[in-house]
């Protein structure tokens, strides 16, 4: 038990003072960085808890994907972000303020709840002889299947949306078309012309 | 799966969308097929969201509901979604703003408003939400080269965003005091004791009053309507309220509909608040656009009002409040489609002065619409405000009641002083004839529905209360 304490005291440490790291810390290659290791141990917490798929998903999709594609962004782009955050420390003691308020009345709230014990009414999520996935599997293509094709609808729009403001066809642009490129006679592009001497031809382009 | 039938509609709705989508990519041009194939479709899914009027369904293990009430708001959000896109299709083309992706992106938000209305699981509400808003982003920024277009759909990009994680922040805290995100299961194990649980309620209740557009969450608003393509605005002004009113209505009473009291003084608050503000800061403005804006907060308000009595016939005067807002929203963007001059559209308040000369028939619509929305008898605006505060009275809150009464005077001052510039302002150069069909038609349809009202309400009530006794 006392090995599981020291774990999960390891991770909850790393999570919060990387997620700190990554609005404070001026290089925003750095901030990726701490970003992806803030995600890999909120992913170790998850498998702690032992919803192991929630866990292997947020390295997949978040490491995997998301963090790695901002990566790419952050390094493409050259945005002077130091910049972006000159008004920080103006904002600073309003967000601070703000920021306590929530955190107090988020203390309120866990504490009526742990100083309640007649309140408990949490069932477990899944059966104990089921895996995660399974019980996910079980259920994702029967109750859920509505949200679940509602879901892909979603990343549908999200497909169209981001085509629609940004895609521009331009006409000087030239593209590949193949039947015209198979469809070339030899006619129409060689031709044969008798030079005379000295003289040159003259081609007209 | 024998009940399937029941999302036919759903179903009808997402195979539309998705074969216009393929017949838009391979068919170079084809925005005037697609928006007309679109309008057919949603006309022709009312019948088929109203064959199962009779019965009261409950799907997927009680997480999707097909019941009067939803089958009510469906059409409503049909019937106004199919005009908005008829009388606007001809500013969509002035205004190049013709891609075939505009009535896809209109048909995908329609159908997370089915979900939102439907819906009786937490999950399913939010999904609802996400589909209806992100066509609704891309939509308010369709208009890539304006500035304006472009920063209204950032805007509400990011605070729609910001809303939807409180939104979703309240949902898990109410699934992990409740274990269930199913509506039923949530309100039998709901323990008013519990903070957290109040928590979930108003972080939820955040998270919806943005899409309403509810003070003191309607900051995107006035921006949003203002830069956005004005036939995006009029979409804006007319389903997603509708949508936004009925998830509002079905998760306050279905699973919170036995801690009333714990959500009426938040209710009360966000009525009084989008009354006054929408009376007030709608005074100052001088884009006519902005002023819609201010005035959909104030209506938003009034609606409000009806929720918070907890009884059946303020759930009812809060759904015909809806129903005639809209058809008086559609009434008054049709009259702002009027304001071009040179085949430039027009936004500014004073832009309006000349239009009794230039188009005498549409000035006195505009006004009979203008005179609907500040509530004077006996037009139809009165009595849904009429109906509303009979149902406030009735439960003794007699300090909303007035506090309603005195905004909706302050706001008739507004409202006459654009009634004044049609009227008795100089007039400026001749406004261009009026060549779409869509227009007339709309029109023609929003006045007669507010003027004839009164002959016989209770055609409307009565559908209203059929759609009220689903709730409960």
């Amino acid at each position: 038990m006392l090995a599981h304490a020291i774990i999960f005291y390891f991770f909850s440490f790393v999570v919060i003072a990387s997620s700190v790291m990554v609005i404070s810390s001026k290089n925003t290659v750095h901030a990726v960085f701490f970003l992806i290791l803030d995600f890999v141990s909120v992913a170790c917490l998850f498998i702690m808890l032992g919803a192991e798929f929630l866990g292997m998903i947020t390295l997949i999709v978040y490491v995997g994907a998301v963090a790695v594609l901002f990566l790419f962004v952050v390094m493409m782009i050259n945005i002077n972000f130091s910049e972006l955050k000159t008004g920080f420390l103006d904002y600073l003691p309003f967000g601070m303020l703000i920021g306590v308020v929530i955190f107090i009345e988020l203390v309120m709230m866990i504490s009526a709840w742990k100083y309640k014990a007649e309140f408990i009414v949490t069932k477990k999520i899944a059966k104990p002889l089921v895996s995660n996935t399974e019980s996910l599997g079980m259920i994702i293509y029967t109750d859920y299947i509505l949200f679940f094709q509602i879901s892909g609808l979603i990343l549908l729009v999200a497909m169209i949306g981001a085509i629609v403001l940004t895609f521009r066809r331009k006409d000087s642009l030239r593209r590949q078309d193949i039947t015209t490129q198979v469809s070339r006679e030899r006619d129409e592009s060689v031709e044969l012309r008798d030079v005379p001497n000295f003289k040159g031809v003259k081609i007209n382009d | 799966m024998e009940n399937l039938n029941l999302i036919y509609p759903e179903i009808f709705l997402s195979l539309l969308t998705i074969g216009l989508l393929m017949l838009g990519v391979f068919k170079k041009n084809s925005f005037n097929l697609i928006i007309r194939f679109s309008s057919i479709g949603l006309l022709l899914l009312i019948p088929v969201v109203y064959i199962n009027n009779d019965i009261s369904n409950e799907l997927f293990s009680q997480n999707y509901l097909v019941d009067s009430f939803s089958i009510f708001m469906k059409i409503l959000i049909l019937g106004s979604s199919a005009i908005a896109l008829f009388f606007t299709n001809e500013y969509i083309k002035n205004s190049s703003i013709n891609q075939f992706e505009y009535p896809i992106l209109v048909l995908t938000s329609i159908l997370g408003m089915f979900v939102m209305v439907s819906s009786n699981n937490l999950m399913g509400l939010y999904l609802g939400i996400e589909l209806q808003s992100l066509s609704l982003y891309v939509l308010a920024s369709l208009n890539r080269d304006s500035i304006k277009s472009t920063e209204a759909g950032v805007k509400y990009f990011v605070l729609g965003a910001l809303s939807s994680g409180l939104l979703l922040y309240g949902c898990s805290l109410i699934y992990g005091f409740t274990g269930s995100t199913n509506y039923y299961i949530i309100a039998k194990s709901f323990d008013a004791n519990n903070l957290a649980l109040l928590f979930g309620l108003v972080f939820i209740l955040v998270g919806l009053a943005f899409k309403i557009s509810a003070v003191p969450f309607h900051m995107w608003t006035p921006d949003v309507y203002e830069g956005s393509p004005t036939s995006v605005t009029a979409f804006f002004a007319l389903a997603p309220k509708v949508a936004g009113m009925a998830a509002i209505i079905r998760i306050l009473y279905v699973p919170f509909g036995n801690i009333v009291i714990e959500w009426q003084t938040i209710l009360i608050f966000i009525s009084v608040a989008s009354m006054i503000l929408g009376a007030v800061a709608a005074i100052g403005q001088s884009n006519i656009k902005r002023l819609m804006a201010y005035s959909g907060i104030s209506h938003m308000g009034y609606a409000l009002a009806g929720l918070v009595t907890g009884t059946k016939d303020g759930v009812a005067s809060t759904i015909l409040y809806v129903l005639i807002y809209v058809v008086m929203s559609i009434g008054s963007f049709v009259c702002i489609l009027v304001m071009k001059r040179k085949n430039i559209y027009l936004e500014n308040i004073r832009d309006l002065s000349g239009l009794s000369k230039n188009h005498p028939l549409v000035a006195l619509s505009f006004v009979v619409i203008l005179f609907s929305l500040a509530g004077i008898p006996p037009l139809a605006g009165f009595f849904a405000k009429f109906y509303i505060f009979m149902a406030v009275v009735k439960v003794e809150f007699y300090t909303l009641a007035v506090i309603g009464l005195v905004t909706s005077v302050i706001s008739a001052f507004y409202y006459l002083r654009i009634i004044k510039i049609i009227y008795f302002d100089p007039s400026q150069e001749k406004f261009d004839p009026i060549s779409s069909n869509g227009i007339k038609f709309s029109l023609a349809f929003s006045t007669l529905i507010i003027l004839f009202y009164f002959l016989n309400p209770s055609i409307f009530t009565f559908f209203t209360n059929i759609a009220t006794a689903a709730i409960k």
